[in-house]
This record gives structure tokens, sequence and C-alpha cells, in this order.
């Protein structure tokens, strides 16, 4: 049984055990439009909350993926790098970036739920 | 939520753009559609591979009228470097407005048009942003006798695509015979319209300027043909960059000159040879010498776009040059740039580092087009 949580920077998170797996959301992957290059990080980088983890490039502008959360990185979705376009295809599913080995497992209930997300879309 | 609109004006097919779905931006002072429902990429690949509308009536469309067109030609003559008094009737030319340093103030088309009732008429499409720059330059430099107008009841729609021909035949037979960079005054669909055949992506495809009131029914009827989509900005901008063109306020401006932005094509012979364009004698001289830094198309080698500012460093670290554009060219199905090197690092193949994100990325030098023009030049 899973769990996802957002966040104001438009990403998800995925809890199982005490893994998380990170993506961008729908929103994010339709504002950014056709995704032509992802960078993902390595296993074994450790993330400060809030520190760059990931660039998502569309034909129109570069991001910054930032983690949400304070962890060590266990995997990154190199996936991405041959077939980018996955974000938009499947942003909250096969699109996703990375996966944390959360620092705090606690730190998850601060993120938003899928309600609190929503009306922070439709307040944009 | 603050309206962003505020203040933008409206093209004649702001309507039709929102009816289509289309992501609004502002640009340049206007409301306009970066892309439809397609998207960027997509609409990017079927201008290549069929036709595209675009809305370009942002653009300025100016005339200067004098008594004859030794006369008009002349006074555009003082502030550009092409020869206008060779133009034959019914044919266009790129040119570029010059400062007195040489700096380019926009760059634009000039169209000479056919007939007797047009003599002494020279059409020039400016850039949007530029034109508040554009009009006061032009009618400082123009002489009494030759008069500017700017035309404010008119759209501008680009219809481009190897497709492009066939489709604005059935609205216009007589587009299909123009040869490119030429321009005739021809009715579409019964509504009497300037074409001409040029464009801003590298495919054929026409400029149609049509009258404001006629400019959704014109729209609609090529839309409705089945080889055209509508097609924002976003891919108009990855269109031109694989074209090799630049675009304004980026990749040329008053700070960059002719040679430099490797637009020397603009120069006319006759000119060269007069040197009486503004700023002749350090514009030839950079053309003889050599300037002090070169436009070129560059090729990351690996996946990772280089955006407008990055810098370019040569193999040792050292910062030689910068990225004006660049971006994912869906085409070539890689990312592509354009900026400014030292003139020692401007030979194609020349290997250099691009500095995103803070770690440099190799890349090469590499000739423009990044994709082959496919202009209908007259036989």
């Amino acid at each position: 049984m899973s769990e996802v949580r957002f966040t104001d920077q438009h990403e998800w998170v995925r809890l199982e055990g005490d893994i998380a797996a990170i993506g961008i959301t729908k929103f994010a992957a339709e504002q950014l439009g056709d995704v032509v290059f992802v960078e993902v990080p390595e296993a074994g980088r450790t993330l400060e909350a809030n520190a760059e983890a990931a660039v998502v490039e569309s034909v129109k502008a570069a991001s910054e993926v930032y983690a949400p959360l304070a962890g060590t990185v266990t995997e990154g979705n190199t996936a991405l790098a041959d077939d980018p376009a996955k974000v938009n295809a499947d942003p909250e599913g096969e699109g996703w970036f990375f996966k944390l080995k959360l620092a705090n497992k606690a730190d998850f209930e601060t993120l938003m739920t899928q309600t609190q997300y929503e009306d922070f879309v439709k307040g944009l | 939520m603050t309206d962003q609109t505020q203040g933008l004006k409206k093209t004649p097919l702001h309507a039709l753009h929102l009816e289509l779905g289309a992501k609004m931006v502002p640009f340049a002072g206007y409301d306009m559609p970066v892309q439809y429902p397609t998207g960027v990429l997509k609409e990017h690949l079927h201008t290549r591979e069929k036709a595209g509308l675009f809305d370009v009536s942002h653009m300025g469309q100016r005339l200067l009228t004098g008594p004859s067109h030794a006369v008009t030609a002349a006074a555009l003559e003082t502030f550009t470097p092409g020869d206008f008094q060779s133009l034959g009737e019914g044919r266009i030319r790129y040119t570029l407005l010059l400062n007195p340093n040489g700096g380019i103030v926009d760059d634009l088309m000039v169209t000479r048009f056919a007939g007797t009732q047009n003599e002494g008429t020279l059409g020039l499409i400016v850039n949007a942003g530029r034109k508040d720059e554009d009009d006061p330059f032009i009618r400082k430099h123009l002489p009494p006798e030759v008069k500017f107008t700017a035309l404010e009841d008119r759209a501008l729609l680009a219809l481009q695509g190897p497709l492009a021909q066939s489709v604005l035949a059935r609205h216009c037979e007589q587009a299909a015979n123009l040869s490119f960079m030429s321009a005739i005054h021809a009715d579409v669909d019964g509504i009497a319209c300037t074409i001409s055949r040029s464009g801003y992506t590298g495919e054929d495809g026409y400029e149609i300027s049509v009258p404001a009131d006629a400019a959704e029914k014109i729209a609609r009827a090529l839309l409705a043909e089945p080889e055209v989509l509508p097609i924002g900005l976003g891919a108009r901008d990855s269109l031109r960059l694989e074209a090799g063109m630049c675009l304004y306020g980026h990749d040329i401006d008053e700070t960059t000159n002719p040679i430099e932005a490797g637009l020397t094509f603009a120069i006319g012979k006759r000119r060269k040879m007069e040197k009486n364009f503004p700023a002749a004698e350090k514009i030839m001289d950079e053309l003889f010498n050599g300037a002090i830094r070169l436009r070129v198309g560059i090729r990351p080698d690996g996946k990772a776009p280089a955006r407008e500012g990055t810098e370019i460093a040569d193999k040792t670290g050292r910062i030689i040059g910068r990225i004006t554009s660049g971006g994912f060219g869906p085409s070539v199905n890689a990312p592509i740039a354009m900026g400014y090197v030292e003139p020692k690092f401007a030979a194609d193949g020349t290997e250099l580092n691009l500095i995103v994100r803070g770690k440099p990325n190799p890349a090469r030098v590499v000739p423009m087009p990044f994709v082959p023009h496919r202009y209908k030049r007259g036989s």
C-alpha cells in the first residue's frame, strides 16, 4: 500500500516502506510541454531537502527538480535519458525521476495531500 | 490571480487562438499563442512535413512612398546596406537597419511591388518588438518627399511547409507560380491580399498580408484544409533556429554588426564599392580584416540543450563566447544552438565546451542551417 503526497514545486512523492519515488505532477508536465531532456541523480547521492536533484527540459525551457525531502538516492530513472517523452506520457507513473531512502520518514506527513495539492493548483 | 494579459495588444486573430485552445503568452507587447493543444514538438514537425499556419500579425507592416523607385530606394539606402536601386519589381530583399556604429537596429524584409500604380512604394516588414525604435529611426532618415506609413489595419499570416503551395493555390491560383522572395497583390478567396513567397522556417511558404477584418475568414479557410495546423511561437522559434536564422534581440542587436552576425549577404555589391551605408568603413574593414567575434552554429555532443546566455569555453576552460539562441531541434532530434565566439574558434568542427549548470558539456561548431532550406526558387 503506497501513499502519494505533493509539493508546491509540483512534485509528487509516493512512499512505499521507507523509499519515496519522486516525479513531477501531470500539471507540471503539461505546463512544461514536450520534455526533451532529463538528468536524474545517481544512486548513493545524499540530498538535503530542497536541494537541486534533477533537471527537466522541455522544448521551451529548463527547470530544476528539487528533493522534496532529505534522503539518499537509491535509484535514478535512467530510462528517461533515452525516452524523456515518458514524462509527458505518464508523469505520475513511468515518468518517475528518482527514489529516495528518506532520512526522516515522518517528514512525508508535512507534504500536501492530493486534495490540498488540487486546491493549490486551482489557486494559481 | 493577476491578469497578465492586461495592457497587451491583440491581433485580429486573438479570439480564434482562444477558440483553438492556444496557450497565450506575452510577446513583444502582444498576447500571442505560444502553442496550441498539438504542442510545440508536433507543431514543428508538422510544419516541416505538411503545412502550418502562423499568426504573425504582431509584426510591423510599413510603407515607404516616394515619387519614384529611385528616390524611395535611395532614401532606404541611407540607413541600410542593401542595394535597393537594383531590386526588381515584385521582388523581396532581406536587410538591416544600421545605426551609426554599424549596430543592427532591426532586421526586416523589403518588397518592391510590381506595377506602375506601385511605383515609388516599398513595403517593409519589421519585428514586433522593434516597431517603437524602428518607426522614429526610419522617419528621421527620410527626405520630405518620401512618406512613411504604418499599416495598422492589416494582419499577417504565414503559411509554411512543403504543402503550402498546394494549399494556397486552392484559394489563390497565382500563388503557385510565385518564386522565392517574390510578392504579388492577389485575391485570396476574393479578398485583396499581398502574398510574399518567404518565411522564417527554412521551408517553402508564404506570408500573406490581409485586411484585419478579413483575417479570421482567411485563417479559418486555410485551417480547414486537411494539411494545415495552427502553429504557435514556440515552434516558430525552433523552426527558425534549425534554419539558422537570427532572432532580433537575441542573436542580433544594436551591439552586433552584420559581419559578426554572418549577415554579409545583406550588404549589396554596389554598396560595398560605394561604402556609403552607416559605419561602412568599419564594417568593410571587418569584412576584409576579420571581426572580433563571429556567430556560429553549435551542436552539443550530448542531449542537454544549452540555452541563451550559456557560456562557451575553449578546451582550456577560457570563456570565448556565449550562446544567443539554443534549445532542442525537433527535426534534428538533438540540441542545437547558435552563439558568438572568437574568430579562431569559428571553424566548422572546432571543439568547445558549453558551461551548462556549472559543468562543461562538450560541443562542436557546425555549419548552419541545421536543417537544409527547401525554398522554391525560380527556374
